[in-house]
């Protein structure tokens, strides 16, 4: 029924391999999968963590701009959000005519913009939750050393909200790198590009989504076993006594 | 004239999308609660099983599955009819739509309903059985409407994240909203202004379950007493 000759005939295309081709050599498949979910999460999570603070604070106009923000980009599909990026922004001659046409016309750029903006929304409402959890003795001790504000939150804050928001940010790293799936829609020869590339070429349909779909759900487990691990290190004051 | 005429299409997309999102829950709903009477059943095949559907569904994108699943069906219906001797009906989209989604949400409910059932206290069902209530009797009585509380949170996010995975069912040929708007960017030159309108749907469409769900979870907490931090 499955035809395996298919699915190791074209493996190489799956991992960055074009067709006859050293695997490696080409950014498709999974290195583009993983270059899109990299630079996202890691712009995203920059942009979240001041971006976190602004949204606890206690000044409306600080506070204000971020939760639209994020209650837009949460409320909206990730798909509307990259069409926008990549066919919207081309109705405005001004955009059109400035230098970052450059950019914004590339495929590429729009999915990191899209991906950024989306992640960073949600990583946001995460790191401000954990923010306002804070435990009110860590900032009491923190005052009672005679730290100021800034330093505060540098070394006391934001270290102990990042690590209890581990659970649910791993969460978002799974849904992400679910996410960047649709990059394949704007033209991108991601996982699930080289997948429906396949299949538009041999008309077999189950072997490039199951091989598409293995590789998902294998690196959807190794995130789950990193998380678990990175939250038995940071956590550990938190984990349930063990006798 | 805004979108020159447009607005009127893909509001009729933006039905289409509800429409779609409510059956796909209607089915989720159905799926999640098999999946948590199977992953609490005493059977072991009963429960691999469900833990099987439960991993492997949330493990992949909706996306790979939505392929898959319409172009891997239309090929087995294909195949079968030829063997039958007959013509291969072709998929119809809002179906194949409707049953690939609600088959990804299942195993996402079967996650919330099974926290939800084994929140209800025990002895509550226990004393239900006592009174001579069958099990079922005491499930739609007794379990059912005491769960929905522990259910509401997870539920509400999973219908809000529902909500936006239909707009990859234009992919499938269905049109929907996204199609829809596909149509009108191509004709009327204003990307721009098509997306955002849909996105503003989408936003509506967000909102109102949020107010909607959050009343509801209101409405089922009335007499719960609250903890007081």
């Amino acid at each position: 029924m499955i035809d395996l000759k298919l699915i190791l005939e074209n493996l190489p295309s799956f991992f960055g391999g074009a067709y006859g081709e050293p695997v490696l050599s080409t950014s498709d498949g999974l290195i583009m999968t993983f270059q899109l979910l990299g630079l996202s999460l890691l712009l995203g999570l920059a942009l979240s963590v001041p971006l976190a603070l602004m949204r606890v604070s206690k000044k409306k106009w600080l506070a204000w701009p971020v939760w639209i923000y994020t209650y837009v980009f949460r409320g909206t599909p990730m798909l509307v959000q990259l069409f926008i990026f990549y066919y919207g922004l081309s109705q405005f001659d001004a955009v059109r005519d400035s230098w970052a046409w450059n950019y914004l016309q590339e495929a590429y750029f729009c999915a990191i913009l899209a991906f950024t903006l989306n992640t960073a929304a949600y990583t946001t409402e995460i790191i401000a939750g954990q923010i306002r959890n804070t435990y009110y003795g860590e900032i009491e001790a923190a005052k009672a050393v005679g730290m100021g504000r800034w330093l505060m939150m540098r070394r006391i804050v934001i270290p102990s909200a990042l690590r209890r928001a581990l659970p649910a940010y791993s969460n978002e790293v799974i849904m992400m790198l679910h996410g960047t799936s649709i990059a394949g829609l704007v033209t991108l020869a991601d996982l699930t590009g080289v997948a429906r590339r396949l299949y538009a070429d041999s008309y077999q349909p189950f072997e490039p989504f199951l091989m598409a779909g293995a590789m998902y759900l294998s690196f959807t487990f190794l995130f789950v076993w990193l998380f678990k691990r990175l939250e038995g290190r940071y956590l550990a004051y938190l984990a349930p006594r063990k006798h | 004239m805004f979108l020159q005429g447009y607005l009127p299409s893909i509001l009729e997309g933006a039905v289409l999308t509800l429409e779609v999102a409510g059956l796909s829950l209607l089915v989720s709903v159905v799926l999640g609660f098999i999946g948590a009477m199977c992953k609490l059943s005493p059977s072991k095949p009963l429960v691999w099983l469900a833990e099987l559907y439960s991993t492997v569904i949330r493990g992949v994108p909706d996306l790979v599955w939505m392929f898959m699943l319409f172009f891997g069906g239309q090929m087995a219906i294909n195949e079968l009819a030829t063997r039958l001797g007959a013509d291969a009906p072709e998929i119809n989209p809002f179906v194949a739509g409707v049953l690939t989604i609600g088959f990804i949400f299942g195993a996402y409910m079967t996650e919330t309903f099974r926290g939800a059932i084994m929140a209800v206290p025990k002895g509550q069902m226990e004393a239900g059985l006592a009174y001579g209530m069958s099990p079922l009797r005491v499930f739609f009585r007794i379990t059912l409407p005491q769960m929905v509380r522990f259910a509401l949170p997870s539920f509400s996010n999973n219908w809000l994240v529902l909500v936006k995975s239909t707009a990859l069912v234009s992919v499938i040929g269905l049109n929907d909203m996204m199609y829809k708007a596909d149509t009108a960017k191509s004709v009327t030159q204003e990307p721009f202004t098509v997306y955002m309108l849909v996105g503003g749907l989408y936003l509506v469409i967000t909102t109102v379950s949020i107010l909607a769900l959050t009343w509801l979870e209101n409405r089922y907490s009335m007499g719960v007493k609250e903890s007081g931090l």
